[in-house]
């Protein structure tokens, strides 16, 4: 696992493991619980790569591209990740790896810290990306629960990153936008903030190429770890349920004329027009 | 009997609001408990900190060493296991702050406390943790549990809770660090400020702020010119600045500005927790957003459920009209 020396000035190929997460979008759809009244109802929903992780796997190949190594993406979930680690791959991914087990519980963090800790002692790497936060659960666990499996440095919510001398230049970023700057030593954990990097196009032609490239699948078996090892959930969602909010909004409702009628009477009526 | 720890965040001598929050919760879960509300306060020369703080709880647990001047996760995690290993506290309490979300996860896997967080209540019930918190962009509450453990941590919601003081003073206890020698990995090596392009859209008294739902950086001036119209400026949620179609200091939210306008208009934005934190105070909100459980409802004065692309021309157009331009 450790493999960098750190010897001023030596050039370094960096390999890079980065954990992308499947999620449902949730900003645009009408979100329902379902008959088990502790999960959402998935029927219908869009899925995609979570928005941190595109950022930590584009903050990857950016590195990648300056020092060399390699980049392989890592996802825990069903067959259905299939579909985000090829968008990986098409974006200059080398390799791809879903850990698929129904045992697994995805609802827990501390599970998939577990998992994918034991899964990184499978492969050399010199830095761990992952991102801040899932935009389903929004935990902000995993990253740094790694970390800890691990034994190694990480910093979290980073908006740079720079190898410099076998270590990583990180800044964080803090409450304000104000950020910090904090260098750790390799091998690390980094937890990838959005707007970290511009984000790239992937090319349908790439996509397709990408769908023949091949996504290694393993097991908990294959990770030697036992359904003993990986243990309980840490903390359970026990009941989902719409917020009970008291709102003070009024809605103003008609055609776009009407409306705009009304509120412009409401900004007339507040002395703002 | 056992405690209630709550880890203090402070910034030049005084306690942030957000610690003020997390004695709340932590007095909370005393109430029902019987637990004591400790805190600690961790730094160089901060007893000024632990005096503030001793209105707030029964005990203030004051560590001082020169390392502890500035955050540095490993030297805090090193500090804070060693005291909880000693002290045995039920439950951990810090802010869901940038430290907070460094720091617990980290401490919840060395202690073996399972942690929830972003917590905007908290509940200890037969001799476990529940905590109410929001997923899936705040459009759903979820009831979490955590496993039967020794102990547990939660970090909570910035707003959440109500500080108040206590009603007696509590004591400033002294506890000396553990020994902090063994290498670092990790260094801090300064701060940077953010940058500044120019416009402040703190003190302006009208914004039209953008989200996702613009689509395309080309239909920014659309926003534009209703602000315009309005003697007012721009501002974004996060993924407009992210995207580099507006700077860093047009983004509104809790890693970016905090503003109070007089008129605040949310043009597709769904209103995530860190948006709702900059914005929420202004006097008049107006939100237009197609679909009617975005949570950015939850704190506007009027609502729009519909396409900003047929709201925003409409409204240009009337403006237009009222002021007797063509
Ligand atoms: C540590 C941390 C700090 C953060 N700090 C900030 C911050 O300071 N500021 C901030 O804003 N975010 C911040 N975020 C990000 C935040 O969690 C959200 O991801 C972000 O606010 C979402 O922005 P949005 O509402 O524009 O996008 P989305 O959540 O994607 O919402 C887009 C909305 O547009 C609507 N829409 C789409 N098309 C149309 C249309 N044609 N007409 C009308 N409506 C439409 C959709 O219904 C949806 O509600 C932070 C996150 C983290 C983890
Ligand atoms: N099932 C998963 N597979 C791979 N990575 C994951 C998974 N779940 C979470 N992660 C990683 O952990 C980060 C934080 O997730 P969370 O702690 O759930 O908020 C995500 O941005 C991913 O990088």
């Amino acid at each position: 696992m450790a493999r960098v020396v750190a010897v001023p000035g030596l050039w370094l190929a960096l390999d890079i493991i980065v954990c992308v997460k499947y999620v449902p979008d949730v900003s645009s759809a009408e979100l329902k619980v379902d008959s088990s009244g502790r999960d959402i109802d998935r029927r219908g929903l869009s899925y995609d790569i979570n928005e941190w992780d595109d950022y930590a796997l584009e903050a990857a190949l950016m590195l990648r591209e300056k020092h060399g190594g390699s980049v392989t993406a890592v996802s825990i979930g069903g067959e259905e990740a299939d579909r985000i680690l090829r968008r990986c791959l098409a974006k200059g991914a080398d390799k791809a790896v879903r850990i698929g087990d129904p045992r697994i519980n995805l609802y827990d963090p501390f599970t998939v810290a577990k998992v994918l800790s034991a899964a990184a002692r499978k492969m050399p790497f010199d830095l761990i990306l992952t991102g801040v936060q899932a935009n389903d659960d929004g935990y902000a666990i995993t990253g740094p629960a790694i970390a800890q499996h691990l034994n190694l440095p990480h910093a979290t919510l980073a908006k740079k990153i720079e190898i410099l001398d076998g270590r990583a230049v990180v800044n964080r970023e803090l409450e304000g936008g104000v950020e910090e700057v904090v260098e750790l030593d390799l091998p690390a954990v980094i937890t990838v903030q959005t707007g970290i990097v511009e984000l790239r196009y992937v090319s349908v032609l790439g996509i397709r190429m990408a769908m023949r490239r091949e996504v290694r699948v393993m097991s908990l078996d294959d990770l030697g770890l036992s359904l003993e090892e990986v243990g309980e959930p840490w903390i359970l969602v026990e009941e989902l349920y719409a917020p009970r909010v008291e709102r003070r909004v009024e809605y103003v409702r008609g055609s776009p004329e009407e409306v705009a009628s009304k509120i412009i009477e409401v900004l007339r009526g507040r002395g703002l027009l | 009997m056992g405690e209630v720890i709550v880890l203090a965040e402070h910034r030049g001598g005084e306690a942030r609001e957000i610690t003020l929050e997390a004695l709340a919760a932590g007095r909370k879960i005393a109430e029902r408990t019987g637990l004591k509300v400790a805190a600690l306060v961790l730094g160089s020369v901060v007893e000024r900190v632990a005096e503030q703080l001793s209105e707030y709880c029964d005990t203030v647990l004051l560590t001082e060493d020169e390392r502890l001047a500035q955050y540095h996760s490993e030297n805090y995690q090193r500090v804070i296991s060693h005291i909880v290993r000693e002290r045995r506290p039920r439950v951990l309490i810090m802010g869901h702050t940038s430290l907070g979300m460094d720091l617990a996860p980290r401490l919840a896997v060395e202690l073996g406390f399972p942690l929830i967080t972003d917590c905007i209540d908290v509940e200890f019930a037969d001799g476990r943790i529940y905590a109410t918190r929001q997923m899936y962009g705040g459009k759903l509450n979820a009831r979490v549990s955590a496993r039967r453990a020794e102990g547990y941590i939660v970090t909570v919601r910035a707003g959440a809770f109500r500080p108040g003081k206590a009603a007696g003073r509590g004591v400033v206890a002294r506890v000396a660090p553990p020994d902090l020698v063994g290498e670092a990995r990790m260094r801090v090596k300064g701060v940077v400020a953010p940058a500044e392009s120019g416009v402040s859209i703190e003190s302006a008294d009208v914004i039209v702020a953008v989200g996702r739902g613009i689509g395309e950086k080309i239909n920014i001036p659309l926003a534009e010119e209703l602000a315009r119209l309005l003697g007012g400026v721009v501002a974004c949620s996060r993924p407009i600045v992210d995207k580099g179609w507006l700077p860093p200091d047009r983004q509104v939210g809790s890693s970016g500005k905090t503003v109070k306008p007089k008129l605040y208009i949310a043009l597709g934005i769904s209103g995530a927790f860190q948006h709702i934190m900059g914005m929420m105070n202004s006097q008049l909100i107006i939100a237009v957003n197609k679909d009617p459980n975005a949570p950015i409802f939850n704190v506007a004065h009027y609502g729009v459920v519909d396409d900003l692309f047929k709201i925003t021309p409409a409204l240009i157009k009337k403006i237009k009209e009222v002021k007797g331009m063509k």
